[in-house]
């Protein structure tokens, strides 16, 4: 079993809705203080921290993103007690009915159990004790005629509680955040089923590529970067790229891998990993790099092809500024964006494992040697 | 302050030829002004205190430009179809007067009997400027409109075209004139092109490279007969955005801004809007990023020709500006 | 003096028969290499694989104004080297190869075509299920991407998902037209090379041969950022709807019409053009007697929706030459529209002076 495992529970029991970062922040940057020379957190909230290289100055530098924040549901107002929700980042209306809930209020009357750790002096967040609840979905006659079929629109759903509505009005207000309540479970095969495995699993990658740095020298200077607001537009990404301005970057999120309903070819297997991706998202030499590397140590990994956008914090860091040769790896999730994901376990030490032999061979003059065309 | 709203939704200026409210904007800020710029977007940049020791370079957007049409052809017998310029509602078309920035004034007509059934698509509508053939057309193919409608009040309701984002202006201006002292540098920008972007704000705020971004704009309400939820009504209040369909204001600004609210007892709403963004949206990607939120002015009938906002809820929007600016910023 | 003659349309044939889709511009980018690498001060590609070129300008500036006499103004202008096609991304097995599109693509427009795939331009068909297989009930509706293959032909190892495709069109010439694909945009392509080899001296020639335009504007973005110019010109081919209504009614939404000269943009999806710079194309067409018709407002974009919005803003427009059919296997354009569009280029280049940014943006 991979020393990964207890890490990566603890991280996605964690709430942290893109920009409301702070609580899965905080355990990954514990986690990352021992093996990191700075840490600190960009203007926009991703979390980033710097290993230093071997080589002379100024040292070139890649950027490794993984998003840390979740997708989830806002309050958008009170009925009789009954919340009202919007969605925060891309959330299937249809997985929603009956889905357990987590309510994070922040009303006058809420309990606070203490001050939470901080990364770095941005502010005191409390934590709140999360009030249980459960998506409803009212019974026919209570929708319009044109609704009472399908899949139940967002605007006719409701939080419920089991609070009565005064209470209600005391403890949640407008913009409260509400995360999916499924605990982490382990299941057959090593492999490990819960919300918000996009991208944390890739996180806890990162981490493992870290530890392996521990015992490695590498040439080039690493930022490690949890970045955050992937699900609303890459908006931590972009900032960080800019700021940090790497020579490279390189993603690390979760990609759809082989299920039900998900099984033609922009689908991956579990166990072959990392997926290297092709498309015009991707600079040619990084993928060819990673590719050979990945070839050399006999890696079984998937070619994944994305013919435009990449769906990642990549398609962020190409453009930024003057342009970052950028690539995107996948680890293969089941059932994304629902709150029983579907990792493998083993997919994720491989795929750290890869990234820091990829970092520990990058040479001082690798880009001087990259050519466009033959 | 009641006539210089007027002054300003009476103006006509679609997005990407905002001269004329430009100008209207100038004469106002000029003398309250340190320095007064205009960018290569043609946004209205007026810098206004140093920053102390304890200050923040702060910025504070307000869209002039209004949603418009633009002319696409003009047929031969002088009936013109035209564009959108920025989010048009179909179904506000019918028979509006518009005004070209030329002067010329006309009604939009349709192709349809006037009494169908069917609502009409967009590329039906036409606008008449009484002209008989496109020779003895008074404009031409680009030219811009925008609707025309007198400012209207309505006990405590006021009512006109453009109120999105011309009460942002106001409110920016407003709280200029009222501002005593602030340690910080701040920057009243009157940004262009936000209805088609937003495009104005994302050039001035990397000019700008604010550390704070604050946009003043319209959000919708949910006080009307069976209108789509949302827990925003007139009369109670600016609205402190949490969350619009472009952005996440950042949690701290949003902390600041409601306790502040709190503290000056100015009453506000805490608003999630399902359904547009505005120019914080574009300050917040700027450069490496910059904290933003947005201060909201409730308004109902938001792209329509009659926009209406409470004049209690203006005051209070630069009540709690003012209150915003003046003090250091603890985020 | 730039024109277009044979030696042009040689060049402007090898690139439309080029393949470049969005990602994969090598091909185009090395034919641009080899025809302005001894018309340039500088050249190199950057991080995304664009082209960046320039040549400062030479002798006074034409400024008549004390405020900005100093210098030439710096005019960046692209051309976008991509092209919308396809990528291949399954095996079926027996040569038969899913795929995917890059770029907007009406679905309709590829049953039954001829395509090439590869650096190699290995041939291969998108077919079609037969006729007589078909029932009336089936022909009512659209062949999805999902039931489309690309056929190379059993056996073949030369082929494999990843690889781009473009259609097989060779370019041709017909009386006053060009039959191509790829005319938007090797047209702007080829109308910047010929910019670069006369480059006016009046202006510091900021030139971009841009990637991934189909798909997001996204090499202009990157090279305006590298220039910061203090101007924008975006050099595309735009839609001629220009064909009969059903109804026999006035075709109103011609977008921009054949043999009318180059499109001078308004207004389109992405950009609203700075006012001074079309009122500076408009008299240069008036004064030089050259041809030329403002596109129609509305959607689309250019890389000018990139290039407006970058640092600190930067003026800018978008001059195109119409071309039909867009974004299908074979595109027409007119030879003569071709030429009024460079030559309207020339001529507003030389006649460009710092004093045109001293007035405020309209």
């Amino acid at each position: 079993m991979t020393e990964i495992l207890p890490f990566l529970k603890e991280l996605i029991s964690a709430p942290g809705l893109s920009g409301y970062e702070d609580p899965a922040a905080n355990i990954i940057a514990d986690k990352w203080r021992p093996l990191v020379h700075e840490i600190s957190r960009g203007t926009l909230g991703s979390l980033q921290g710097l290993r230093r290289g071997t080589g002379k100055e100024p040292r070139p530098s890649v950027m490794i993103a993984t998003h840390m924040d979740a997708i989830g549901l806002m309050v958008t107002g009170i009925t009789d007690g009954f919340l009202r929700i919007t969605r925060v980042g891309g959330v299937d209306v249809r997985v929603l009915p009956g889905t357990p809930v987590n309510v994070y209020a922040t009303g006058a009357g809420a309990t606070v159990i203490g001050a939470s750790r901080a990364a770095t002096s941005t502010g005191e967040p409390n934590v709140r004790l999360p009030l249980p609840g459960v998506v409803a979905q009212p019974s026919a006659q209570l929708l319009p005629e044109d609704a009472r079929d399908g899949p139940v629109a967002l605007e006719h759903l409701f939080i419920d509680t089991g609070l009565l509505p005064q209470k209600v009005s005391e403890l949640v207000r407008v913009g409260d955040l509400v995360s999916f309540a499924q605990p982490p479970a382990q299941l057959s095969g090593e492999t490990l089923t819960g919300h918000s495995l996009d991208n944390r699993a890739s996180v806890a990658a990162l981490t493992v590529c870290l530890e392996e740095l521990q015992a490695r020298p590498h040439v080039w200077d690493v930022w490690a970067v949890a970045t955050s607001q992937e699900e609303v537009g890459a908006i931590g990404a972009a900032g960080s790229a800019y700021q940090l301005r790497p020579t490279i970057a390189i993603v690390v999120d979760v990609t759809f891998a082989k299920g039900p309903g998900a099984s033609d070819w922009s689908t991956s297997p579990l166990g072959k990993v990392p997926t290297i991706v092709i498309g015009p998202n991707i600079h040619p030499a990084l993928h060819k790099s990673m590719k050979e590397l990945a070839d050399k140590l006999e890696i079984p990994y998937t070619l994944e092809y994305t013919p435009s956008h990449s769906g990642t914090d990549g398609w962020a860091t190409q453009v930024a500024a003057e342009g970052i040769p950028t690539l995107v790896i996948g680890l293969p999730l089941r059932y994304m964006h629902t709150a029983v994901e579907l990792v493998a376990l083993k997919d994720i030490q491989r795929a750290g494992r890869l990234l820091a032999e990829f970092i520990a061979k990058l040479e001082p003059d690798f880009m001087d040697k990259i050519v466009w065309d033959k | 302050m009641k006539q210089l709203i007027q002054k300003l939704t009476e103006t006509f200026s679609p997005s990407g030829f905002e001269s004329a409210i430009r100008e209207v904007i100038k004469q106002e800020v000029q003398p309250l002004a340190d320095e007064v710029r205009v960018d290569a977007l043609g946004n209205l940049i007026v810098r206004k205190g140093a920053k102390a020791k304890n200050g923040k370079r702060i910025m504070l957007a307000a869209h002039m430009d209004e949603i418009g049409l633009m002319v696409s052809h003009i047929d031969e017998n002088g009936f013109i179809r035209f564009s959108s310029i920025g989010g048009i509602r179909t179904g506000g078309l019918l028979s509006g007067r518009v005004q070209f920035t030329n002067g010329t004034q006309g009604l939009i007509g349709v192709e349809r009997d006037l009494f169908a059934v069917k609502s009409p698509t967009f590329s039906q509508y036409y606008i008449d400027v009484g002209a008989t053939s496109a020779k003895n057309c008074p404009v031409k193919i680009g030219d811009v409109a925008a609707f025309k409608r007198p400012f209207l009040e309505l006990g405590q309701r006021l009512v006109a075209k453009s109120m999105d984002d011309r009460i942002g202006c106001v409110v920016l201006i407003e709280a200029l004139r009222a501002l005593k002292t602030s340690p910080h540098e701040l920057y009243f920008v009157f940004t262009t092109q936000e209805e088609v972007g937003p495009r104005g704000a994302a050039t001035s705020a990397f000019g700008i490279d604010p550390e704070i971004g604050l946009a003043v704009d319209v959000t919708l309400t949910g006080d009307t007969p069976k209108s789509k939820y949302m827990a925003i009504s007139l009369g109670k209040g600016p609205a402190v955005k949490i969350k619009d369909t472009g952005m996440l204001a950042d949690q701290h600004i949003v902390e600041w801004m409601c306790s502040t609210a709190e503290k000056k007892r100015i009453p506000y709403q805490r608003e999630v809007l399902d359904g547009g963004s505005t120019d914080a949206m574009a300050i917040q990607m700027t450069r490496s990023g910059v904290l933003a939120g947005c201060l909201s002015v409730p308004c109902r009938y938001v792209h329509t020709p009659s926009e209406m906002v409470d004049y209690e809820d203006v005051q209070n929007s630069v009540k709690l500006l003012v209150a915003l600016i003046s003090a250091p910023v603890n985020l | 003096m730039p024109t277009i003659g044979n030696a042009q349309l040689k060049l402007l044939e090898k690139l439309c028969n080029a393949c470049a889709v969005s990602g994969d511009e090598g091909e185009v980018r090395s034919i641009v290499m080899e025809e302005i690498k001894d018309h340039t001060d500088e050249v190199r590609l950057d991080a995304v694989g664009n082209v960046l070129a320039t040549k400062k300008g030479s002798g006074k500036s034409p400024s008549t104004s004390l405020r900005t006499s100093q210098s030439h103004l710096r005019v960046m202008l692209t051309a976008h080297m991509d092209e919308v096609g396809f990528m291949l991304v399954a095996d079926d097995g027996e040569g038969l190869f899913r795929f995917e599109t890059v770029g907007g693509m009406d679905v309709r427009q590829l049953p039954g075509k001829a395509v090439v795939v590869g650096r190699e331009h290995v041939p291969g068909v998108i077919g079609a299920r037969p006729i007589h297989l078909t029932t009336a009930e089936e022909r009512k509706q659209k062949i999805s991407l999902d039931a489309l293959r690309i056929d190379i032909g059993p056996g073949t190892t030369k082929v494999k998902p990843g690889d781009w495709a473009t259609f097989a069109t060779r370019f041709q010439r017909s009386g006053p037209s060009v039959l191509a694909k790829a005319l938007d945009d090797r047209l702007g392509v080829a109308t910047l090379i010929e910019l670069i080899k006369h480059a006016p001296p009046e202006i510091d020639l900021l030139a971009a041969f841009t990637v991934q335009e189909e798909i997001g504007l996204r090499g202009s973005r990157v090279a305006a950022y590298t220039f910061n110019p203090d101007i924008g010109i975006a050099l595309d081919s735009t839609p001629a709807n220009d064909l009969p209504d059903w109804e026999g009614e006035e075709n109103i939404t011609y977008n921009t019409k054949l043999g009318l000269g180059p499109a001078i943009y308004v207004a389109d999806g992405s950009t609203i053009s700075d006012p001074r710079l079309v009122r500076w194309l408009a008299e240069t067409g008036t004064a030089s007697k050259i041809p030329y018709q403002f596109r129609q407002p509305g959607g689309g974009g250019t890389d000018a929706g990139a290039i407006h919005k970058t640092r600190g803003g930067i003026p800018s427009i978008s001059v195109s030459v119409p071309h039909r059919y867009t974004h299908s296997a074979i595109s027409i354009a007119r030879i003569d529209d071709w030429k009024n569009t460079l030559s309207l280029l020339q001529a507003a280049l030389a006649n460009l002076s710092p004093d045109l940014l001293a007035t405020e943006r309209a």
